[in-house]
This record gives structure tokens, sequence and C-alpha cells, in this order.
């Protein structure tokens, strides 16, 4: 389901799945796209943030474009305890790797890998000079 | 010949691409077919146009057919020079009828009353247009053929585009001259600029895809999802919001691609709002501050701005009332009643 911008319009309510994960993604070349996640946030129950949230990063590959500093992405990321990945869509290649990440994150937060759970593997995403 | 001619004729033929010259010198028709066919035209630019100078040698070309050349080659590359856009008013409502050697006939006259030293060159369009090329000199020195001024206008409407050269002193002259010959009694200058001739001839002759305001009691259902997004397995969720935004984006710009401006301008004379316990600029002054807005297609990009999500949908009437306008040149001042205040939303 694709949307662009939290609360989900109530109409559908009645026809949507469950919700497994939440991919927000953040178009680095667009301060608008930043301040767009943040605000749809708060419209996230607390229960997603264990493990069902991921913050994907568009457009890094132009490097000169950059309108978002990735200190404020990394901030954002420790805040709601959730992995951050990043990716350049341009790029068929990172494209279909981005996906491949994605779904197989998907398998686990809806639960169709036994023995891992969204929980356990948010905390094996953490980086290794946090805390 | 004279070497002045020869080397501008030099010059304007290398301005010329390669595989355009053939026709451009089959327009200009100075040169006959014979002439035309002894030229090599698969060798460097450099020895077409030597080649193209010892045949008008042959012929005696003299300034004016060279400024002919000239006037025909901006008439097809329009868009490397800058153009103003003016508009003349009439004082009475008598429609007179456009005679187009009377409107010469007066044009030189005013010029040459003024100035004895200019080069002045008529050419006639089918589409109404007349190209006046006017190169300018001082009563000591003779004209500088390569900062012409060019008029275009098209006689049945009091629109003239004007691009100016550098010696923008010869502005008001030629407004004068303008007015004289083609029998109106005013001239001002609108505040609309671009480099693309045949834009600002779309705006000004309302010639591009206007939308008017049609009741539609249930929303069209022609426009679908794009067809990347085919897919069912894909759902949009803000379908609603983003048909909203399409439809709102249609009644602001209209159907058909517009008009080609690269730059719109504000001015803006107004005081500055900040938080009272900051006391930023207490003086109370009008705070001097020019936006502009710059891009190789501006209206196009303003359209796209809401649909990429880039900025709230609708936009603020200040950059969608361009066209309609016919302005790209802006002055706010504060709110008495003449412009909103309204910013675009970052």
């Amino acid at each position: 389901h694709l949307a662009t911008s939290l609360p989900l319009p109530s109409e559908r309510h009645h026809l949507r799945p469950r919700i497994d994960l939440i991919v927000f993604m953040i178009d680095i070349k667009s301060k608008y796209s930043l301040k767009n996640v943040q605000t749809s946030l708060a419209h996230v129950d607390a229960s997603f943030f264990l493990g069902k949230v991921c913050f994907l990063v568009t457009g890094v590959g132009r490097v000169n474009a950059c309108s978002i500093e990735t200190n404020a992405i990394c901030k954002l990321g420790e805040a709601y305890c959730s992995p951050v990945l990043y990716c350049e869509l341009e790029l068929e290649g990172i494209r279909l790797a981005t996906a491949q990440r994605l779904l197989r994150m998907l398998q686990i937060c809806a639960g169709h890998i036994p023995g891992v759970s969204a929980l356990s593997f948010v905390s094996l995403m953490r980086n290794a000079d946090d805390d | 010949m004279d070497e002045t001619v020869a080397e501008y004729i030099r010059r304007t033929v290398l301005k010329i691409p390669r595989d355009e010259i053939k026709t451009m010198l089959e327009k200009w028709g100075f040169l006959s077919d014979t002439q035309l066919q002894t030229l090599n035209f698969h060798q460097i630019k450099d020895n077409i146009s030597q080649e193209v100078v010892q045949l008008c040698e042959e012929n005696s070309a003299d300034i004016k057919q060279a400024a002919v050349l000239d006037i025909i080659y901006n008439h097809i590359y329009p868009n490397k020079r800058m153009w103003s856009v003016y508009q003349m008013k009439k004082s009475g409502e008598e429609l007179e009828y456009f005679d187009i050697t009377d409107f010469k006939k007066k044009f030189k006259g005013r010029l040459r009353s003024a100035l004895k030293n200019v080069t002045i060159t008529f050419k006639e369009y089918e589409d109404n247009a007349i190209w006046v090329r006017v190169a300018w000199g001082t009563p000591y020195k003779k004209p500088n053929q390569y900062k012409p001024s060019y008029v275009v206008y098209h006689s049945q409407t009091p629109y003239v585009f004007i691009s100016a050269s550098v010696l923008k002193s010869n502005l008001p002259l030629l407004c004068q001259a303008l007015i004289v010959a083609s029998n109106y009694h005013d001239i001002r200058e609108m505040e609309l600029r671009s480099h693309s001739l045949n834009s600002l001839k779309d705006i000004v002759f309302k010639r591009y895809s206007q939308n008017f305001q049609t009741y539609t009691p249930k929303p069209l259902q022609e426009w679908n999802v794009e067809p990347e997004c085919e897919d069912i397995r894909i759902v949009q969720e803000n379908r609603s919001e983003k048909e909203r935004i399409h439809r709102l984006n249609q009644e602001a710009f209209g159907g058909g691609p517009q008009p080609k401006l690269e730059f719109a301008q504000y001015k803006l004379e107004t005081m500055f709002k900040s938080d009272p316990k900051m006391d930023v600029l207490d003086k109370k002054e009008p705070f001097r501050c020019l936006v502009k807005f710059s891009s190789p297609h501006l209206l196009e990009s303003l359209k796209s701005l809401a649909p990429a999500g880039m900025a709230d949908a609708p936009l603020s009437p200040l950059l969608t009332c361009i066209p309609h306008k016919a302005r790209n040149y802006f002055k706010i001042r504060e709110k008495k009643g003449f412009f909103p205040e309204s910013f675009v939303s970052p």
C-alpha cells in the first residue's frame, strides 16, 4: 500500500489488511520529505516501533543535491529505535537489492520466518557504535 | 564590397549550424541557384563562410542585404535573445487600415530625423509579423552591426516584442518611432520577459490552453493511475488526494503545454514581520528582498510541483497567475487590497 502521508484515509479502513511493516521513504533531496515523515510519525501507534518501522532514504547517489543532513536522519532512526536503509532508486541494481532487503524484513515482521521475530531482528540491525 | 560588410556576412554565416546554412541561404535569396550549387557544404564552416563571402563579393552585397540575412537567422533562432513585451495604446477607437509602406516610411523617417547613422531593415512574414532590425550609430560613428535591436510587430495587435541591444539609451527613440509609425499614442513596457519569443506570443495572444471553469457534477474518471502502477497488488491509499491535486492543477494551469518562461521575479516591498520579542528590524522600514525563481521551463516545473509532492496544492496564486496576468516580474507591497501576501509553501 502506498500513501503520501499519515494518517491513512479513513474511507478504506475496512478494506485494509493487517499492517506488518511501515517503510518511511525520505528523499534526501527534499526537506519537505523529511518534514512530512516527521509529521506522519506522530500518527503511528507505539507498538509498531518494536521492529515494524523502517526508514528508507532515497536519492543518495546524487551527492550534490542533498538537502538533508545524514546526521538528522541518524538521529531520527535512533529516536524511533528503527533501522535506516540508504538506497538510490535510479540505479536498477541497487533498487532490486533494496527491494529484496525490504521483502526479507517484511517476511520477518509478518512472522513467516520461524525463530526470528521483528524485535529480535531490529536489535541485530542496530549499529555497532550505538550505546 | 565593403570590408566591414564582408566581415559581417562571414560572421553571420559562422553562427549558423552547418546543416542549416544551405536552407538559410536559399531563404535569403541573394545568391542565385547556380552560385549556391558551387558551394561545398561539407567542409568546415570557416571555409564555407569564406566561399559565401566571395560569392557575395561577386554580387556586390551591401549592408542592407547582409542585414536581411541577420534577420532570417534571428527569425529561425529567436531563443538566443532576451525579448521584452511592450503594449501600445490608441487614443481613440477608430480602426485604421494598416499600411505596411506607410509604417516603414514613418518609422524610418522618425528614426533618421533623430539619428543619422542607423541601419533599418524590414522583413514581413506570413503570420502578419513584421521584423525590424535597427543597428545604431552615433552622429560621429557608423552603426554597430553587431549589437542591433530587433522589433517584432504583429500589425493586428497592440503588442510589440523588442530585443534591445546592450545600448539601452536608444530604447526611448525606438519606442517613439514605433508609436508614430503604427498610429498609436502611447507605449508601455509590460513586466514580461523571456528568451522564448513564441511563448511570449502565446501568452499575450492567449494561444496557450487555458482552463475555463466548467461545472462537472461528477468527477471525470479519465485520469488513471500512472502506467508503472498497473500492478493490482499495489494499492494507492491517497488516490482521492491525488485526484484532488490533479484537478486543482488542471484548474490552475490548464491541460496543454505551458508557455516557456525562464524566470519569475518578485520584488518585496513589505514590512518584515517578526516575533515582537525578537526585536528584529525595529526601524520599521520595508524589508528589501528579491525572490527569483528560475528554471529551463518555469511553468512546467511549477505545474509538476504538487503532483511530485514538493508543494501543497493549490499553489499560491502569485505563481499561477503568471500566464493570465501576462507578467513574470512582480512588485509585492503591503496588503492594501492589491496583491495577496501569501507566499509559496516550501
